[in-house]
């Protein structure tokens, strides 16, 4: 269990977090959406230890993750941050590479991080790509490249954020079932989208930030009944239920 | 697993080219000796003038091309990859810079040679790097802009050195080697502390291979796994400053290997440093040894500095590899 409470983060004096909290359950994929610079990315990037915290607690389990050393952490949460370069360096070893928390120096990856690496590439279908370099694939297989260093990180924690960023839309679907997979294995999931429909759809709980805070955290159904999306986005959200699945769809009429 | 294989393959060929490099470089000259003449002389003792040469002028040249070679080249691997960006070479961004400083201020207070002048040329260096890197966090400047304010902090530590050389006339003379870069008046006096250093980053660096490509993945991707991204960003900025300067203590300043060298190498290997850093070392070696041998025997009594050589030679072949490959790497 991943519990955060009153976290408050700033860049420099400009205060961004004003001390959110959030619970994310093990096997449950928690969604951040909210408008932009409302703090979804710093927040995860506070989680990940990307950026330092002011204060607050996050806690994994019984251990506070300010007390855990930076290697010591990523064993135990993975980060996928938004913006990533690509870098020149094979798929393979790429992959290899989220076994460095478990290495100390001088690190030469062993026989078991070779195995495990290989694992998650069988697991995320990318093992014919483990020669080829990361400039070479597409946006969805290199996206599939950093879930498999995630998954060879073993953490018990994902985060993610903007997975779907430059993904098309077969593969911001796969993607999703990917994710849901993962939290399916018993992985705490939490996500930051902008992609509201996705967010609702993949969501077991969804938290909803505005101006550095958590305005509501509740199931995708609730929300759609509230009015809170349409106080903050200004949209309305319509549900139908087809195939016995709940659909979720914007209300378009005012916008076109 | 093939490809593999190909590159080990590629690292020990090179290898041996560097080897045969060297072993020509002792052998040709204006007195030329065979191999068997060679092996007497390094191995048994044999005392005669050419021993003297083989012995005082040819081995610390040729050792002074090799560690020369693979310094600047294995500077500019590590300076491309920690600052993300593959304009980046000792020579561009003003390390080389810094370190001719350091050793132009050595000069004018009369200290040629010893552990004194290496250390002056590290400092300097490092001074360049510090100021270069500080410069690149707390603007948060891009890559190119980080690269433009490297060549401007260049012309300013140059105007530095000038300055001193006009002010000392005594030392413009050597000055003037010094700029163009070679290898004619080396000893071991000033080699020897200075490869030192280079032994010394050179082993540091190769158990930093995983190290040095994670922080390549970019920050915030090295922090999640666990790495120290600031403190290992500063420790390779001080090892390339370590190999740049100690290399530029007793060769001058030598452009464009740190710049050509990693990118051939990368073109054949790709930018996984495990095989990277020991390829770059490898050619850089063998190239800076190859000049000087030519640079010796062209136009033979009279000896080309070496760093008009590897200009004429270097400029052409980057240009058409840049022309060959443009578009191959989106990210350069």
């Amino acid at each position: 269990m991943l519990n955060i409470s009153d976290l408050h983060v700033s860049y420099g004096k400009r205060a961004i977090l004003h001390g959110v909290s959030l619970s994310c359950q093990p096997g449950k994929i928690t969604v951040i959406i909210g408008p932009n610079g409302c703090g979804k990315s710093t927040m995860l990037k506070a989680i990940a230890g990307v950026t330092p915290m002011e204060r607050g607690e996050i806690r994994l389990d019984e251990d506070s993750l300010l007390a855990l050393s930076d290697l010591q952490r990523a064993r135990r949460i993975a980060y996928l941050a938004q913006g990533k370069s690509i870098p020149e360096i094979t798929a393979g070893r790429m992959v290899l590479h989220g076994r460095f928390p478990y290495l100390s120096y001088p690190r030469n990856y062993r026989a078991q991080d070779f195995a495990i690496a290989k694992q998650a590439m069988n697991q995320m279908g990318i093992e014919a790509y483990a020669h080829r370099s990361m400039s070479e694939l597409s946006g969805g297989m290199r996206q599939k490249v950093y879930i498999a260093m995630a998954l060879a990180q073993q953490s018990d924690v994902i985060l993610m954020d903007e997975p779907t960023t430059y993904l098309d839309i077969a593969q911001q679907f796969k993607l999703a079932k990917t994710i849901r997979e993962l939290a399916e294995s018993g992985k705490t999931i939490l996500l930051v989208l902008h992609d509201i429909l996705l967010a609702l759809k993949l969501a077991d709980q969804i938290a909803v930030m505005q101006d550095g805070y958590i305005r509501d955290c509740t199931t995708p159904s609730a929300l759609c009944e509230s009015t809170l999306l349409q106080e903050i986005f200004q949209i309305g959200i319509q549900t139908i239920t087809v195939k016995d699945r709940l659909e979720y769809f914007y209300e378009t009429e005012e916008l076109l | 697993m093939n490809k593999n294989r190909t590159i080990v393959w590629l690292i020990a060929g090179a290898l041996v080219a560097c080897f045969l490099i060297a072993i020509c470089s002792l052998c040709f000259g204006t007195v030329n000796v065979s191999i068997t003449q060679l092996w007497e002389i390094l191995f048994q003792g044999e005392r005669t003038v050419s021993a003297n040469i083989i012995l005082y002028a040819r081995a610390p040249r040729t050792l002074a091309c090799l560690f020369a070679g693979a310094a600047l080249s294995l500077s500019g691997a590590i300076l491309q990859n920690v600052l993300s960006n593959k304009l980046a070479s000792p020579s561009i961004i003003g390390v080389n810079a810094g370190a001719g400083l350091g050793v132009t201020i050595c000069c004018a207070f009369g200290i040629l040679a010893g552990i004194k002048v290496s250390l002056a040329a590290f400092v300097g260096s490092l001074l360049a790097v510090s100021v270069l890197s500080l410069f690149a966090s707390r603007t948060n400047a891009s890559k190119t802009t980080v690269i433009l304010g490297g060549v401007a902090f260049n012309s300013i530590l140059n105007a530095f050195s000038e300055s001193i050389v006009a002010l000392q006339p005594a030392i413009a003379a050597l000055n003037a080697d010094f700029r163009i870069g070679g290898f004619a008046s080396i000893s071991y006096a000033r080699l020897l502390p200075a490869m030192g250093m280079i032994a010394l980053a050179v082993l540091i660096l190769f158990t930093l291979f995983n190290e040095l490509d994670v922080v390549a993945l970019g920050d915030e991707t090295a922090q999640s796994v666990g790495l120290r991204v600031k403190r290992y960003r500063v420790l390779f900025l001080i090892l390339a400053a370590l190999l740049a300067g100690s290399a530029v203590s007793f060769s001058g300043l030598l452009g464009f290997v740190g710049l050509i060298v990693p990118h051939f190498v990368r073109r054949l290997v790709g930018n996984e440093a495990r095989y990277l850093l020991p390829l770059c070392a490898c050619v850089g070696a063998g190239f800076v040894c190859l000049c000087d041998l030519i640079a010796r025997l062209i136009f033979q009594p009279y000896e080309l500095p070496v760093g008009i050589l590897m200009a004429l030679i270097g400029g052409p072949v980057f240009a058409m590899l840049l022309i060959r490959y443009k578009g191959g790497h989106r990210h350069a």
